[in-house]
Formats: structure tokens, sequence, C-alpha cells
């Protein structure tokens, strides 16, 4: 059993017009302690959607149905009443941008003490004390507790904002493109210190980013999202060695790489709208192995092989016989 | 692009010992003591040179200088010192009136294509207003060169683009628009600052692959990035600039496959790779690049530098071959290499 299992996850948004949004249209992952998981994907394929509604965070337009089980209960049966519990204590998230939403007028040590009262876990000295512990342990001087949001540097920020969402000593992190505002010597000091916490603490860490080779360097699985569904998932070795959407194919090809040799090409064409149904594979307009099953039946995600699932018709031999 | 050149042509642009210093408030004290101003070192010592149907990527993490360098060079700042010459003439102190026509020849494009577009102005409108300003054209040749310019930014066929606004644009369709409004003055150099990290991966190589394209026509593309990736995959050669210098220039395979500067090093070996089995073991730099307003003695690297003696914090190391180097123009700042 998993520590974090999500099945069927669908998250709706109510549009002003009075349509609905399907941002993410029942997605299926799991992570164990101490695992680093990648949810890759670029703008729009609803991976933010997916870990606020983990969190419980979603605007009051949004719909979510399907199930979250954290240490086997389901956070999400019975709304904020099932979700408040866990939030922060055992399920904690950074943030995208979280280093400047700092309050700039609140040291950081008040800040990170907060969440330590709100949620009954320590409070006055021993929270200042925790709080100079947390910040130890991502790197910056206990001393520096009484300080204030701007005397910290960006990467400084960034690990207090990451200490922060440790405060109650959650077992999972969801950490929302941790390291994009970054430049690339402090994203590794980042990356590194995320790294740690999973191998040192069995913290599970939820990786959310656009960006592929993070996800490479840092995560064992990942899920590659696109238009509100998983597209593949599976070993990030797997899916860089032996990619079976063409999706996420495609998606390596169009990142640049220090010493790559292909050529590096861009996907044409755009992500289908989601506040309409998509008909069949929403990537098919854009692929390059489409064939006669893709623009009208929806392809299964299917096991291609242990630990490694994708949504694509090449995989399924019925459908491929068929056609 | 009024004549299609080969790399080895006479430069087009030329910088020498480019310096920009921003002066910091002194408050009313300071100013009543006359205590001395402090200064932002942005630029302390800039020299390359970008030649036509070349692309330069200007590398290096934020505040080390790379923007203020590209922005002085289209005199959008006022140097302090040094010489930048376009086409062999000094502009580096070229009176306002005469800017016009060189900016003309220099175009930009900015790295966010959601600010860098007047939301009110249909794509026709956008790329016709620097003909307009610049008194280029009647209406007919207008409307041609406006249509050509698309067709170059890959907007075709451009008569479907004409009359949108950049809302029914996605991101990689604004940013070509805007590449388009530089496009339509025919200029020399293009500066591309950040031209794609707004944009998703998988439009990115597109929009790259627009600028390689016109670099191949004779443009002179000036790329200021902080993606080394990009860089290695797009440019000709690479200038990568820590706290306000130049500290190692080359051909852009030399620059990656042998590097020689320590701090192009520690780079290197903390850009991720797309392949999970090429983990290296990062050389990842402690603590931040130090403050711009007081630069380290010496070699101003030296105290990230897991490679300096003693010499390095009283030596400032000028551009040199280093020894390794296996290419002519490869040029290091370190006295080790």
């Amino acid at each position: 059993m998993s520590l974090l299992t999500v099945s069927d996850l669908h998250v709706w948004f109510g549009l002003p017009n009075g349509g609905e949004l399907h941002a993410v249209r029942g997605i299926d992952f799991s992570v164990e302690p101490g695992e680093r998981f990648g949810l890759v994907g670029e703008s729009g394929c609803g991976k933010t959607s997916a870990i606020l509604a983990l969190m419980g965070l979603l605007p009051p337009n949004a719909i979510v149905a399907g199930e979250v089980l954290l240490d086997r209960e389901n956070i999400l049966a019975r709304g904020e009443e099932s979700a408040e519990p866990h939030r922060w204590r055992d399920i904690a998230m950074v943030f995208q941008g979280a280093m400047n939403a700092f309050n700039p007028v609140q040291t950081i040590g008040a800040q990170i003490v907060e969440p330590m009262e709100l949620h009954d876990f320590a409070e006055g000295s021993a929270a200042l004390r925790r709080a100079q512990e947390l910040l130890e342990l991502v790197g910056i001087p206990g001393d520096r507790v009484s300080r204030y949001p701007h005397e910290f540097s960006g990467g400084m920020r960034q690990r207090a904002a990451i200490a922060m969402a440790l405060a109650c000593k959650p077992k999972v992190l969801l950490a929302d493109e941790p390291t994009t505002a970054l430049d690339v010597m402090v994203q590794a000091q980042i990356l590194e210190l995320l790294t740690n916490l999973a191998n040192d603490f069995g913290l599970a860490l939820v990786l959310v980013t656009h960006d592929l080779p993070v996800v490479a360097q840092v995560c064992e699985r990942a899920a590659v999202m696109y238009a509100g569904i998983v597209a593949e998932l599976g070993s990030v070795d797997r899916l860089f060695h032996d990619p079976r959407h063409p999706y996420t194919r495609l998606l390596f090809a169009a990142t640049p790489d220090l010493y790559g040799a292909d050529e590096v090409a861009s996907i044409p064409g755009a992500p289908p709208r989601l506040d309409r149904e998509p008909v069949g594979c929403p990537f098919e307009p854009r692929c390059d192995r489409a064939f006669s099953p893709c623009p009208t039946v929806t392809p299964r995600l299917l096991e291609v092989e242990a630990g490694h699932v994708a949504a694509c018709h090449l995989n399924d031999p019925a459908v491929k016989a068929a056609s | 692009m009024s004549e299609a050149g080969s790399v080895n042509g006479a430069p087009l642009l030329e910088v020498e010992n480019l310096v920009v210093r921003y002066p910091l408030p002194r408050g009313l004290i300071g100013t009543l003591r006359r205590w001395p101003r402090a200064h932002v070192h942005a630029v302390e010592g800039v020299s390359f040179s970008l030649r036509q149907g070349e692309m330069l990527a200007l590398v290096g993490e934020s505040g080390c200088g790379k923007t203020t360098t590209a922005q002085t060079v289209l005199r959008l700042l006022e140097p302090d010192d040094g010489r930048i010459r376009f086409r062999g003439e000094d502009i580096s102190r070229l009176p306002p009136r005469r800017l016009r026509s060189l900016r003309r020849r220099m175009q930009i494009i900015y790295q966010d294509p959601y600010e860098s577009l007047d939301p009110r102005f249909r794509v026709r409108d956008t790329v016709e207003e620097p003909l307009v300003i610049h008194g280029l054209g009647s209406k007919v040749e207008r409307r041609a060169d406006v249509l050509r310019a698309l067709e170059q930014a890959g907007l075709t066929p451009p008569d479907l683009f004409l009359d949108r606004y950049p809302h029914q644009l996605s991101g990689g369709q604004r940013q070509r628009v805007a590449i388009a409004a530089s496009l339509v003055l025919d200029p020399d150099v293009l500066v591309a600052d950040e031209p794609v990290s707004m944009l998703d991966v998988s439009v990115r190589a597109g929009v790259l692959a627009i600028l390689s394209e016109l670099r191949g026509q004779g443009l002179g593309i000036l790329m200021i990035t902080h993606d080394l990736s990009t860089a290695a995959r797009f440019a000709d050669r690479i200038a990568v600039m820590y706290l306000g210098r130049i500290v190692e220039e080359g051909p852009a395979d030399e620059i990656i496959q042998n590097a020689q500067h320590p701090y192009t090093r520690a780079l290197l070996s903390v850009v991720p790779q797309r392949d999970p089995r090429a983990r290296s073991t990062p050389q990842i730099l402690r603590g931040e690049t130090p403050n711009s307003v007081r630069i380290p003695p010496g070699c101003r690297f030296h105290p990230r530098c897991p490679m300096a003696i003693e010499e390095c914090k009283a030596v400032d190391p000028q551009l040199a071959r280093p020894k390794a180097a296996t290419s002519d123009s490869h040029l290091a700042a370190c006295i080790r290499v």
C-alpha cells in the first residue's frame, strides 16, 4: 500500500458563462515514502490543479471527484472536513512563486511558526526552536530566524518556503515549480536539498514542473500530463529511453540538451481546449504517429511493461489489428 | 539583412571595454556629508564582436550584466566608458537625434510576449508601427513589408494573422509577432533578450529556428539567455558573463565540450540533462554571486572558485587563450588555465 494513492481524480472549473472546464480528467498515480515523483507537463495540462486538489485548496468554483488515499484514508471523502486534518500535517505544499509570497513586515521565523500554531503542532518558544531547526535543515543558519524576507536572497527565500512547508512534519511534500524563477546554480542547490529531504527523512516528494531535464535528474518516476490526463507514467529512465507515447518522445525532442546531437524540434499546433470534452486522443491533432482510430477513439491507459503505462493506441494490439 | 554575408565578414558590432555603472542613492545625510557615491558595477570592461550571419549568446546568471550590456549596445542605456562600433562607426557617444536612424538598424525583442505587445493593437498595427514611426514607405508598400515580415517570422499565411489581437494568439505566435515587428525595418542586428524563456517547451524550438534562419540570411543576433542548453544548440559563439565581465568566450561547441574557466565548468555541471543516466555529480558552488556594488578584488570569482590560489586574490585576470584550448578564438579570464 502506497503512502499516497490518487485514483480517477477529476477537477472541473465552473466558467462565468455557465460552461465547465474539465482541467483534470481522471488521473491515477501513487507515491511511496522517500520517493521522488515528477508530474510534468506544459501550461494548462492540469498539473497544478491536480495537486491543489490533493491539498483541498482549489477555489470555490472548482468541483473535485475521485479518491486520494493518504495512509489508506480517503481525504477527499467528505470535502473540507476530511481534508483539513491532514493539510500541512501530513501533506504540505510549496507553492509556485512561494519565495515571493512572504509577508514583508513579519520575520521569517514568525511566518514559519504560524502554521505550527495554527495546527496545534507547537507553540511559543518550542515553535521558535523548531523554526530554527527547520532553517538549519534547509541550509540557513538558525540565527536568521529573526530576519525579514528582504534580507534573504531569492534562493534563501525559497529554502525558507520549503522550511515553512515542513513545519508540521508532513509525510508528503508537493512542490510546484520550485526552481522555475531561480538561476541554474541556485536551482541545483534547491534540487539537492529536496533530494536529501526525501532520502534522509523518507519524505515523499511530488515535483510539479514543466522542465523535463529537472525531472530526469531528480525523480525516480514521473507522469507526463497532457490536456488533463496522464499520457504516460513510468520510471524516468524508461520515459527517456523507451517513450511509449508520442507526446513524451516529442517533448524530449523539443528540449535542448547540452550534449544532444539530434535536432531540437518544436511540436506543431497547440493543446485542445478543455471547456468541451475532447473526442478521441487529445494529442491526435499534433501527433506524428496518428492513425485511423485516434481522432475518434479515446486511448486506454495500458501497461506496456511493469510499472510503465501509456495512453496511446500504438500500444494496443486490439486497436492496431482492427484499424 | 541588406547584404547577406558570411560569419567571416567584417564585424557588424564591436564592443570594447564597455563599462556601465548605476549610482546608488546616498540618502539625505549621505548627500549633505558628501559621502562618496556607491555604484552597482553592472558591466565592468566587456569586449566582444558580432559578425554578420552570426548568433552570439551572452550567457550568465541574473545580475551578471548581460541585459545591461545588450541595452547599452543599443544605446538604451548610456555607457560610462568604452566604445561601441556599429559597422565601424563609433556610436557610443552619438547624440540622441542621430539615434533614430541607428535604431532602425538595431532591433530588440523582449522576453515576455504577453507584455511587449499592445493588447489594443491588431497584429497589422503592431508590425506596421515601426515603419510609421520611421516614416518609411507608402501605405501599400508598408502593407507588403508587414506581410513579408510576418512570413519571415513564420506566421503563415500572413493574411490570417493581420487582424488578430494579441489575446487571440498563443505565446509562440505573440513572440513571432514581436519578431516580425523588429524585422519589418530590415535591421542588421537583432538583440533577443531571453526570447523563449516565457514560452512552453513544445513551441520554443520553433521560435529559435526562426532566429536561426534569420541568422542564415545574414542578420547578426545577440541572444541574451540564462539557458546554456539553448545557447549550446543554437548559438555560434558563447560568451559567459560573471559579475559584469566576460569570463570565457569561444565557439559554442568549444565552450560546451572544452570549457576551461572554473565558473563555466561549474555552470555546465549543474545544467540538468534530459537523459536520466547522465546524472553526474554536479559541482555546486556554495553561496550566491556577490553583490555587484562591492566586487571582490583580484579575480572576481576567487571567493567561490574551487581552483583559487593566493595569487587569485590579487591578480585581475584578462581574457587570454587557455593552454588546453582547441580553438584560436577560445578565451578565458583565469590565471590557472
